[in-house]
């Protein structure tokens, strides 16, 4: 039993846009009855290129349905350079999300908007010129390595739910995982990881800081166990503190300090902070 | 709302008589059969009761009789118990039409370094017995092929094919699971020498299921542990489901005759009207021979998962052999051995009826069925271009 979200049930019981446009701008079709699900779609431009009316026919499941509709309201008013960039994320996002299986569904959506805006362009989108690494349902290695990038896809597993590829006899798994490790390879060469950048803060704002979160986030749980913790002073990087109540006199407290109290401030506040028991 | 079930083959209602039959062995009496004290001993004297009524079911021994968890355990058990018993023979026959629990132990095997047999279906979904006949060698360890099948609910002949694989003196095993209940089962007057049957498909609860040996049959104990079921079996007994279930055959035996009347002619009231009502359905599979709670109907042009959460909104439970709804990404195994036109092969929907429908229920579903194909169709592209093609678009 999927568990789909209200606005998918809402997009399959209530689908929007559906028919064929008489005399479309353009036209594409995706899928087919042997693969178990086919979208086409229609659309009509408005003076200013902008899309003025879309519609689909699907023939699939719950999410093909669903995923359809959200696709025709989504490039409604767009021009056609915009709805190019809709991704089938962006379908899925708009639908709350979809199950990880049923990704398949939004490719479709974005395949058959492609499909469509080609036709209007008078191009031809040659599956040819591609190599076919799923012979079962017919994927190309440029649609795999497509949803690899754009659905950051690590695993065979998941190119089958966005793709399809490798869910019939298998035979295609290990091209995939060739496919899957080629790109990753690429992807990490081109975006190196952002480095997060701390804010440095003054002696006044480290101050407050720390009783902020001493007030905060520290004391109160040790006060729901039964203990207590004052702020004595603050040496640079060093906070002292006496324990009190139960942690006073608890063999843990040592622990508690360390793992705890330090744990927390380093946290919140930098992390370079020492915690320093303060014994009368 | 009210709930139409008609997914019986799926699972079936545990009987109220059964639950009641069951509750006292969890807090009153719940000894372990195998204890020497006598809090043991009058549950021991329960489960031969129950043991009895099964083997009656199934016009069996009691000793033959072995208890399970399940219909999956049971075929495991009876395909790698016997594998076990000849490990010198390594190749196997089966159909491609089987349920996992007997496909996938035979894929495994395969991987294993065992010569597998697929037998293969025609359009009506039975078998070819002179294909049977051919691929019977001195090396078949053992010949696994199903009573009935829980998608079609096709029946397969298995008394010939019995005295076919008897002739050659090679076990032959059956998964009856869909069968027992729906249609007689005698193994006085049969050639099987292991079958399978679930508790779950018994109105018995999920978690039981039995596997009967014909005394003199070689096996190897696929559950290794203590001595139970005579040291076939492993595993304290599940002392209240083996109650449940043995009270589960006890009414089914007697529920037989209303399963092949009434049962029957509601299901093939359900059949005809909906193809009466309905353009482009087919029925999938042989219609004489077959379970009479099952039918399997396909509808062109649309797809089965979208049918069945529209059926499920009225509160209809169906299932489907769809590509979406198979957990994998292609049409179930069943229908495309059985070569249905991929038109069709995404739409279908399996109705598997139980004693507990009414004709009102199944009106319910003639009246509520056809608008839903109507709407899918309209979304449909290809039922559009299907009517443009015969004119009429």
């Amino acid at each position: 039993m999927w568990d789909y979200t209200e606005k998918v049930k809402d997009h399959f019981l209530n689908p929007r846009n559906v028919g064929e446009i008489e005399h479309p701008d353009g036209a594409g079709e995706v899928g087919s009855l042997a693969c178990g699900d086919a979208l086409r779609l229609s659309f009509k431009l408005d003076e200013n290129k902008r899309i003025k009316e879309a519609k689909f026919k699907t023939f699939g499941c719950a999410s093909a349905i669903a995923s359809s509709s959200a696709l025709t309201e989504i490039i409604k008013g767009m021009t056609l350079e915009e709805a190019m960039k809709v991704t089938n994320q962006d379908i899925a996002n708009y639908l709350g999300g979809l199950p990880e299986e049923k990704m398949h569904c939004s490719v479709m959506g974005r395949e058959a908007l492609e499909a469509a805006i080609a036709n209007y362009r008078g191009e031809k989108v040659i599956k040819e010129d591609f190599e076919i690494v799923c012979k079962c349902f017919g994927v190309t290695d440029r649609e795999i390595i497509k949803a690899i990038r754009e659905d950051d896809l690590k695993t065979v597993e998941q190119v089958t739910y966005y793709t399809k590829a490798g869910g019939g006899c298998g035979q295609c798994h290990p091209k995939i995982e060739a496919l899957i490790e080629k790109v990753r390879k690429e992807m990490e060469k081109e975006a190196p990881p952002p480095k997060v950048e701390k804010k440095k803060l003054t002696n006044i704002q480290k101050i407050k800081l720390i009783e902020e979160t001493l007030g905060r986030e520290i004391i109160p749980a040790l006060k729901a166990d039964g203990g207590d913790l004052d702020l004595i002073d603050i040496e640079g990087n060093k906070v002292l503190v006496a324990l009190r109540g139960k942690c006073s006199f608890c063999p843990s407290s040592e622990f508690t300090l360390k793992q705890y109290v330090e744990t927390k401030l380093r946290e919140f506040v930098s992390d370079d902070i020492e915690v320093e028991e303060v014994r009368p | 709302m009210k709930t139409v079930y008609v997914d019986n083959n799926a699972t079936t209602k545990v009987a109220p008589e059964v639950l009641e039959a069951m509750l006292p062995y969890f807090s009153e009496y719940y000894g372990n059969p195998s204890s020497m004290h006598f809090f043991g001993g009058q549950v021991q004297k329960k489960v031969d009761e129950a043991r009895a009524k099964v083997a009656d079911f199934l016009g069996a021994e009691p000793s033959e009789i072995v208890f399970t968890s399940c219909g999956t355990e049971s075929d495991n058990a009876a395909i790698l118990g016997t594998l076990d018993s000849y490990p010198e023979k390594r190749h196997l026959i089966t159909t491609r039409v089987e349920h996992p629990a007997v496909g996938n132990v035979s894929t495994y095997l395969g991987r294993k370094g065992y010569r597998v047999t697929e037998l293969s279906v025609d359009r009506e979904a039975q078998l070819d017995l002179d294909e049977l006949r051919e691929s019977l060698t001195d090396e078949t360890v053992l010949v696994t092929i199903m009573y009935a099948n829980n998608e079609t609910g096709v029946i397969f002949p298995i008394e010939e094919i019995g005295e076919i694989v008897k002739a050659r003196g090679i076990p032959f095993h059956t998964d009856a699971v869909q069968a027992a209940g729906k249609i007689p089962l005698n193994m006085k007057k049969s050639k099987v020498d292991m079958l399978s049957i679930s508790g779950h498909k018994l109105h018995a609860p999920k978690g039981i299921g039995v596997l009967y040996i014909r005394k003199g049959t070689r096996f190897s104990p696929f559950m290794i542990g203590g001595h139970q079921e005579k040291g076939r079996r492993g595993g304290t007994e599940n002392v209240p489901y083996i109650v449940g279930l043995g009270k589960a055959c006890e009414l089914a035996k007697k529920h037989l005759d209303e399963e092949n009347t009434r049962i029957k002619s509601l299901t093939d009231y359900l059949e005809a009207k909906l193809l009466e009502k309905i353009p482009n359905t087919l029925v999938n599979g042989d219609r004489i021979h077959r379970l009479p709670n099952t039918v399997s109907v396909s509808f062109e042009y649309v797809e089965g998962e979208s049918i069945l959460l529209l059926l499920s909104d009225l509160g209809i439970c169906a299932s489907s052999g769809s590509a979406c709804t198979s957990g994998s990404l292609e049409p179930s195994h069943v229908l495309r051995a059985m070569g249905v036109p991929f038109t069709a092969a995404h739409g279908s929907i399996r109705f598997s009826l139980s004693i507990y429908n009414t004709k009102e229920e199944m009106d319910y579903i003639i009246e509520h069925l056809p608008p839903i194909i109507q709407r899918l169709r309209d979304i449909s592209p290809f039922w559009k271009d299907y009517l443009k093609s015969k004119g009429k678009g």
